[in-house]
């Protein structure tokens, strides 16, 4: 019984993973862009949920409605003024200005906010719970889950039945002849970022109030994130979820087994995946 | 008033130049040939022209202004569009999508629409849901027609269309020229076929290791003018 | 008329009669240099070795890694798991180290190599994460905490009595004298082989490889092999540095051999800031990143938040570093690897 209700709450946890990694795998998928500071623009966004709950005294779901737009507007900016003029053929002047940037941040928010572990406090949600008959699962990491499935819906929809998607799929295809086609890939690749920068910010608010966060677990996050993207095979958002949830259910298994082998039992995961399917579970036929 | 005029385009790629002063003119309507064996900078003129490569402002010029420096997206603003070589249609995007998304920067209330290319190219309409990159050659060349036409241009620029297709479907592309032309859209049309050229043309350009060597009306030129200007010597 | 090939230039000579020197005066520096000074340049090759390494896997290979703190890590805690362990000497004990890293190598370029473009710099941080975990599981060097080398061990290191009769120093600054020899040799060596290598047909297959693997494997290059030997060779170095570094420190932890901020950021920076793909960049960028440390070290997060942004800001406008900058300028290249065509006209008679 007892493995049942650790392979729910391992799905459960894959569901945050997921959030992780669908701004990572957007931004890649649209601009073949790894961004490295992917983790600290999460921790960054709960910094910045937890700055609006606390000046404006708002409760954090509130907050991140506000923070979205914020964080929108600074993915924009970040990608306009700066990734734009460093993506080219080179994968490597992109890759080391994010490195950069993720040292920088993790810095710049340990002098703000400090080193001390903070929380996004809801109050009995944090707590409640559902009885399924079988197994009881947390109403937030249920809701954590329905967010994530509820973004990759959005994000298929958006991708496959709007103009703005349209455009998404045509410059990553071919950016030159999208912009005789009148598209200006640079500002596609603004909207993309400041996209993924939403997202960002729906992951942050689940990761803020189900555990600590402080300035230095960015990296970790990433990681996470990245490997949600490999397990699932690149392009596919679906996928992704899968990779989030197989990470997770490793996770808690290994935690299960020995509290000290949780993190490293979700790695060995992803080892696994990679070994016997290098390209994830559900590649996409092109790229 | 021209409608498109370049002044002594000179366009390079690094220490590469490719085009050496070019000075031609296209009048509204008109359809225009530029011939020229291969490397004669055909498609280099094509992509300067809309702004892949960009040059100096006062070099190229659309109803009077200058457009040298201006962006792709900016130049289709003004009417310019373009059928790439080799037709590069997105393949992640269906033959209908690839039809939208030329149409997503619309002049005015031109003729073209989806049903407007579907009734020039009735194949395409069965095709629609299928990806761009499913389709046979000429079907392709068809979308990268229609896709150009979907933002109502005045001017059309149509880089080797006929590249590897089938005489027969070749035949069929060109038989969309008319209908086209009748909308009072202006076409430049770069082709290495030399008689279907000077069948479908005005008039004519040929350039030669990026020079222009041969001006002439369609219906006037000599094969010993072509073949000299060409070849760089005499037939 | 005579063509030949050559890759020498008049700057290049000179400094290579420059290098010879500073190699010499290096040697005796011990002789009258202050320990601080000694333990300053320690630092100094030491960072300058990992930064040409990772210059030669990234810069000069297109292999981004993000996880060079992986080798440093092994290399240390092998060398310390032949000390405490196996009695070894810490000395020898380095080339464990050097083993260690390259049989960390060879799981990590299989796994990293499998990743699509920019997706290997992540891989390779992963597998340095899942190391530097299981590290964290080994009790008997100290687990999560860590462990110190013990006191016979280093207190009787071979060579370490000697040069404290010739100098006349005490033990422990004998001992930085033995580290800083051993960095000198490893940073020269390190910095003669690449360079060696680089002018080798090898390094031009490493330079096509870089430029488009595709390409490079139509013109008969072997795209994988040559991936394979830059990338597990500069993996062992790796790890003999790192062992090197542990050796002098002789304190470990998890955390401090497998830290991404010293072994990865710090080096990526020096190599970033004095410019990738060239060897000269290192050895500015580790001049420039000494200072700073220097000057700026005692402002902790905010020193960091400053490379880090002086890092993205050389990248926007000035991609090819402080070196580059120099290059372009004066057109000096100290160790030039370009090939130039050489004709001789031949004497009129």
């Amino acid at each position: 019984m007892i493995w049942i209700d650790v392979l729910v709450q391992g799905i459960l946890l894959g569901g945050l993973y997921a959030l992780f990694a669908a701004g990572l795998s957007l931004v890649f998928g649209i601009m073949r862009l790894v961004n490295l500071a992917h983790g600290d623009l999460i921790v960054f966004a709960a910094f910045a949920i937890l700055l609006i709950t606390g000046t404006l005294g708002l409760n954090p779901f509130l907050a991140a409605l506000l923070a979205a737009p914020l964080m929108f507007a600074a993915g924009w900016t970040l990608q306009r003024f700066v990734l734009n003029r460093v993506l080219g053929k080179d994968i490597l002047p992109p890759l080391l200005v994010t490195f950069g940037l993720s040292v920088a941040l993790q810095n710049g928010m340990l002098e703000i906010f400090s080193a001390d572990s903070q929380r996004l406090s809801v109050g009995r949600l944090e707590s409640a719970s559902i009885d399924l008959g079988v197994v009881t699962v947390g109403t937030l990491p249920l809701l954590t889950f329905a967010s994530a499935v509820g973004v990759i819906f959005v994000l298929n929809r958006i991708f496959y039945t709007t103009a703005l998607g349209r455009a998404f799929r045509a410059v990553s295809d071919d950016p030159t002849t999208a912009s005789l086609m009148g598209l200006n890939p640079k500002s596609i690749f603004a909207i993309a970022t400041g996209l993924a920068m939403v997202i960002v910010t729906l992951a942050a608010l689940y990761l803020g109030m189900r555990s600590n966060f402080d300035p230095s677990i960015g990296p970790a996050r990433l990681l996470y994130a990245f490997q949600a993207v490999i397990i699932g095979g690149l392009g596919s958002l679906w996928g992704t979820l899968a990779g989030g949830a197989i990470i997770g259910v490793a996770q808690t298994f290994g935690a299960q087994i020995n509290p000290e082998w949780q993190i490293l039992a979700g790695h060995i995961a992803f080892l696994v995946v990679l070994l016997i399917r290098p390209r994830g579970l559900f590649p996409r036929a092109v790229d | 008033m021209a409608l498109l005029e370049t002044h002594g385009l000179i366009a390079q790629y690094g220490q590469f130049k490719a085009l050496f002063g070019i000075d031609l003119h296209v009048d509204p309507g008109e359809c225009v040939a530029i011939i020229g064996a291969n490397g004669a900078g055909k498609t280099t003129l094509m992509r300067s022209i809309t702004g892949v490569i960009r040059n100096v402002p006062d070099q190229i010029h659309h109803n009077g202004q200058p457009i040298g420096a201006l962006s792709p997206d900016q130049i289709l603003r003004r009417g310019i569009a373009m059928v790439p070589e080799g037709r590069k249609l997105f393949p992640s995007l269906t033959v209908e999508e690839n039809l939208l998304i030329g149409g997503q920067v619309r002049r005015g209330s031109g003729r073209w629409s989806l049903e407007e290319i579907y009734s020039l190219f009735p194949i395409l309409k069965d095709r629609r849901r299928s990806p761009g990159t499913a389709l046979s050659g000429g079907q392709q060349q068809m979308v990268a027609i229609g896709r150009a036409l979907m933002s109502n241009p005045e001017l059309l620029l149509c880089d080797e269309i006929s590249l590897g297709l089938a005489p027969v479907v070749i035949r069929d592309i060109y038989a969309a020229l008319p209908a086209i032309r009748a909308t009072g859209a202006a076409v430049i049309i770069v082709e290495q076929d030399i008689t279907r050229a000077l069948a479908v043309a005005d008039r004519v350009y040929c350039l030669m290791e990026g020079r222009v060597t041969l001006t002439a009306r369609a219906k006037e030129v000599s094969r010993e003018a072509i073949h000299a200007a060409y070849f760089g010597e005499p037939a | 008329m005579t063509h030949s090939v050559t890759t020498r230039t008049r700057a290049s000579s000179i400094a290579g009669i420059a290098a010879l020197a500073l190699i010499g005066v290096g040697l005796i520096l011990p002789a009258f240099a202050s320990r601080s000074l000694i333990q300053d340049l320690f630092f100094i090759l030491t960072m300058l070795t990992l930064a040409q390494l990772w210059n030669l896997i990234a810069g000069f290979g297109g292999m981004v890694s993000v996880g060079q703190q992986a080798f440093v890590g092994i290399g240390a805690y092998a060398m310390f798991a032949g000390v405490i362990l196996w009695g070894w000497d810490p000395v020898p004990a380095i080339l464990l180290g050097g083993l260690a890293a390259f049989l960390l190598a060879i799981p990590m370029a299989f796994f990293a190599f499998r990743l699509a473009g920019a997706y290997f710099a992540i891989g390779t941080w992963v597998i340095a994460e899942i190391t530097r975990l299981l590290v964290a599981q080994w009790k008997t060097l100290g687990g999560g905490t860590g462990t110190s080398l013990p006191r016979e061990a280093t207190a009787d290191i071979i060579g370490v009595a000697t040069i404290a009769d010739v100098f006349g120093l005490r033990d422990a600054a004998a001992r930085d004298v033995l580290a800083y020899w051993l960095a000198l040799a490893l940073a020269v060596g390190t910095m003669a082989a690449i360079y060696a290598l680089l002018r080798s047909r090898t390094g031009l297959a490493l330079a096509a490889v870089r430029d488009n693997d595709n390409a490079a494997q139509s013109v008969g290059v072997d795209a994988r092999r040559v991936k394979w030997t830059v990338f597990l060779s500069a993996a062992t170095m790796t790890g003999f540095v790192g062992a090197l570094i542990y050796v002098q420190t002789a304190r470990i932890s998890p955390d401090a051999a497998f830290s991404v901020t010293n072994w990865t950021a710090y080096v990526i920076f020096i190599a970033v800031i004095g410019g990738i793909g060239r060897l000269e960049g290192p050895i500015l960028g580790v001049l420039v990143f000494w200072g700073l440390q220097t000057v700026f070290a005692d402002y902790g997060s905010w020193y960091l938040l400053a490379l880090g942004l002086l890092a993205i800001a050389t990248m926007l406008f000035a991609p090819r570093g402080l070196w580059g900058l120099i290059h372009d300028r004066t057109g000096i290249a100290l160790f030039p690897v370009q090939r130039r065509l050489v004709t001789t006209e031949p004497n009129k008679t």
